[in-house]
C-alpha cells in the first residue's frame, strides 16, 4: 500500500482529524457521548491507520516501542495514583470529593484524571498489540 | 406486544448459537476466535436491549427529557468491548505462536502431531 | 414504533451476516463478515440509545479487531480446512441449548418495558443524583469513572495485563533472522 498516492494523501489528511476527534471525545466526555475508553481506541485507530498505510517501520519511528512500554503502565499508575492521592488527603480510595475544596470540583478533577489514565493505557495497549502483530512478518 | 416483545432476545439467542456453533464445529483456531467474538457481540446486544426504555432518551441529562434508558448496562458493555478486544488479541497471539510451533492452526493437525511425539 | 421497526430490520440483517460467516470457509471473507456484523451491531446500539457503546463498537469492532484478525490471517494463512466429519453433533448441541435459552426468555420482561426489574434498582438513583453529586450531565461517564470507579480500575488492569501478555508472547522488537536454517517452519 506504500506506493499508492491516493491512499497516502487521503491518510495524511484524515489522520490528524482522527487524532483531534479522539482528543475531543476524551475531553468532552463529561458533557456529550465520550470518555477514556472511546477516545483511547479512536486515538489508537489513527496510529494504526498510519501504520497500515506507511508501513510498520514508519509507525515504529513515530512511536518508539521502548516509550510505548512505559506509556502502557503510565495510565494505570495515574488511575491508582488518583486513588492514593484521595486517601492521603483524608478520604476513601477514589472518593474524588477530597481533591478540591468542594465536592463538584473534586469530582470534575477526579473524573478528568481517571478518564485520562484510561485513555492513555487503552490507546497505548492497542498500538502495542498492532505493532506486535504487524511487526511479526516484517522482512 | 405479546410475543413481539421478546423478539430481541430470540434474535440474540440465534446469534449466540451461531457463534457457539462456529466455536464447537470449526477446527480452525482463527475461526474459533471469530466465533467467540460473534458470541460476545450477541451478549452485548442482549445487555443493551435490556437497558432500553420505550420512549426514553440516551442517558445524557438535558432539558425537556423525562425518561432515560438505563445507563448501567451501557457502562458494563462499554468496558467489556475494550476488554474483549484486548483478550481477543491475546488469543490471536497464542494462535500465532501455535502456528510457529506446529506449522498449522487446524485442531486435527495439532492433535496428530502431539500424538506422534 | 419507528424505532421498533428499524430495530427488527437491523437484527434481521445481523442474523444474515452471522449465518454467512458460518458458511464461508475463506477466513478473509469471514473476517469481512465479522466487520459488517460489528458495524450493524454499532447501529443497533445507536437505535437502542447506547451512544457511548456505539462509539466504542464502531472503533473497536470494525477497526481494531478486524485489523488484528487480518494481521493474524496474514501470519497463519487464509484457507480453512473443511472438517472431515459431519457437523451433526455440534448442530444438535446448539439446537438443544438454543431451545433451552428460548424457554428461559419466556419469563423475561418485554423489550422497552419501563417497569422491568433492571430499571428499578440503582439506575434511578444514578440518573437522579448524578447532577448534584458529580455535576456531570453524561450519566454513563459519571457511573464509569465515579460511582463504579473500582470496576473501571479492574477493567483497566485487565487491558493492561492483556497488553503485557501479547508483549510476552510476540514481543515488539524485530527478530534478528540469523539464517534460513534457524527459522521456525
Amino acid at each position: 500500500m506504500r506506493d499508492n498516492p491516493v491512499l497516502r494523501v487521503v491518510a495524511k489528511i484524515i489522520i490528524p482529524m482522527i487524532l483531534l476527534f479522539a482528543l475531543y471525545v476524551q475531553f468532552h466526555g463529561d458533557f456529550g457521548p465520550g470518555g477514556g475508553f472511546q477516545a483511547g481506541v479512536i486515538f489508537a485507530a489513527g496510529f494504526i491507520l498510519y501504520g497500515l498505510v506507511f508501513g510498520t517501520e514508519a509507525l515504529r519511528s513515530a512511536v518508539p516501542p521502548g516509550l510505548l512500554r512505559w506509556v502502557i503502565s503510565l495510565g494505570l499508575i495515574l488511575y491508582t495514583g488518583v486513588g492514593i492521592a484521595t486517601m492521603l488527603m483524608g478520604s476513601d480510595y477514589l472518593a474524588y470529593g477530597a481533591l478540591a475544596h468542594d465536592l463538584i470540583h473534586g469530582q470534575h478533577l477526579g473524573i478528568f484524571l481517571v478518564e485520562l489514565g484510561v485513555g492513555v493505557t487503552v490507546s497505548a495497549v492497542m498500538v502495542t498489540i498492532f505493532l506486535a502483530f504487524a511487526g511479526r512478518n516484517d522482512p | 406486544m405479546s410475543v413481539a416483545g421478546l423478539y430481541n432476545y430470540w434474535i440474540v439467542i440465534l446469534l449466540m448459537m451461531t457463534g457457539f456453533y462456529v466455536v464447537i464445529s470449526s477446527g480452525n483456531l482463527v475461526k474459533k476466535i471469530i466465533g467467540l467474538n460473534l458470541f460476545q457481540a450477541s451478549v452485548f446486544i442482549l445487555y443493551i436491549s435490556m437497558g432500553k426504555v420505550a420512549d426514553g432518551g440516551a442517558p445524557i441529562l438535558r432539558e425537556g427529557i423525562t425518561h432515560y434508558s438505563n445507563p448501567l448496562p451501557h457502562v458494563l458493555i462499554l468496558t467489556a468491548i475494550v476488554v474483549g478486544v484486548a483478550t481477543t488479541a491475546l488469543g490471536l497471539a497464542l494462535v500465532v505462536r501455535i502456528r510457529e510451533a506446529y506449522g498449522s492452526v487446524e485442531e486435527d493437525d495439532i492433535h496428530r502431531q502431539d500424538e506422534s511425539l | 414504533m419507528l424505532i421498533e421497526s428499524i430495530n427488527i430490520v437491523l437484527l434481521g440483517m445481523l442474523v444474515v451476516t452471522a449465518i454467512a460467516a458460518i458458511r464461508l470457509h475463506d477466513l478473509f471473507a469471514v473476517t469481512m463478515m465479522f466487520g459488517i456484523y460489528s458495524l450493524l451491531a454499532a447501529v443497533v446500539f445507536v437505535v437502542l440509545d447506547a451512544v457511548d457503546v456505539a462509539f466504542t463498537e464502531a472503533a473497536v469492532g470494525v477497526g481494531i479487531s478486524t485489523v488484528l484478525m487480518l494481521a493474524t490471517i496474514g501470519l497463519v494463512g487464509r484457507r480453512e480446512q473443511r472438517p472431515a466429519h459431519r457437523p451433526l453433533l455440534p448442530l444438535l448441541v446448539v439446537v438443544v441449548t438454543g431451545v433451552a435459552l428460548v424457554y428461559g426468555t419466556l419469563d423475561m420482561p418485554f423489550f422497552g418495558d419501563p417497569g422491568a426489574p433492571v430499571h428499578q434498582h440503582v439506575a434511578p438513583y444514578y440518573i437522579g443524583q448524578s447532577p448534584e453529586q458529580t455535576g456531570i450531565p453524561n450519566v454513563v461517564t459519571s457511573i464509569l469513572a465515579s460511582y463504579r470507579g473500582y470496576d473501571t480500575l479492574g477493567e483497566l488492569a485487565v487491558i493492561f495485563t492483556a497488553g503485557v501478555g501479547v508483549l510476552a508472547l510476540l514481543g515488539l522488537r524485530r527478530r534478528k533472522r540469523p539464517g534460513k536454517e534457524n527459522r521456525v517452519s
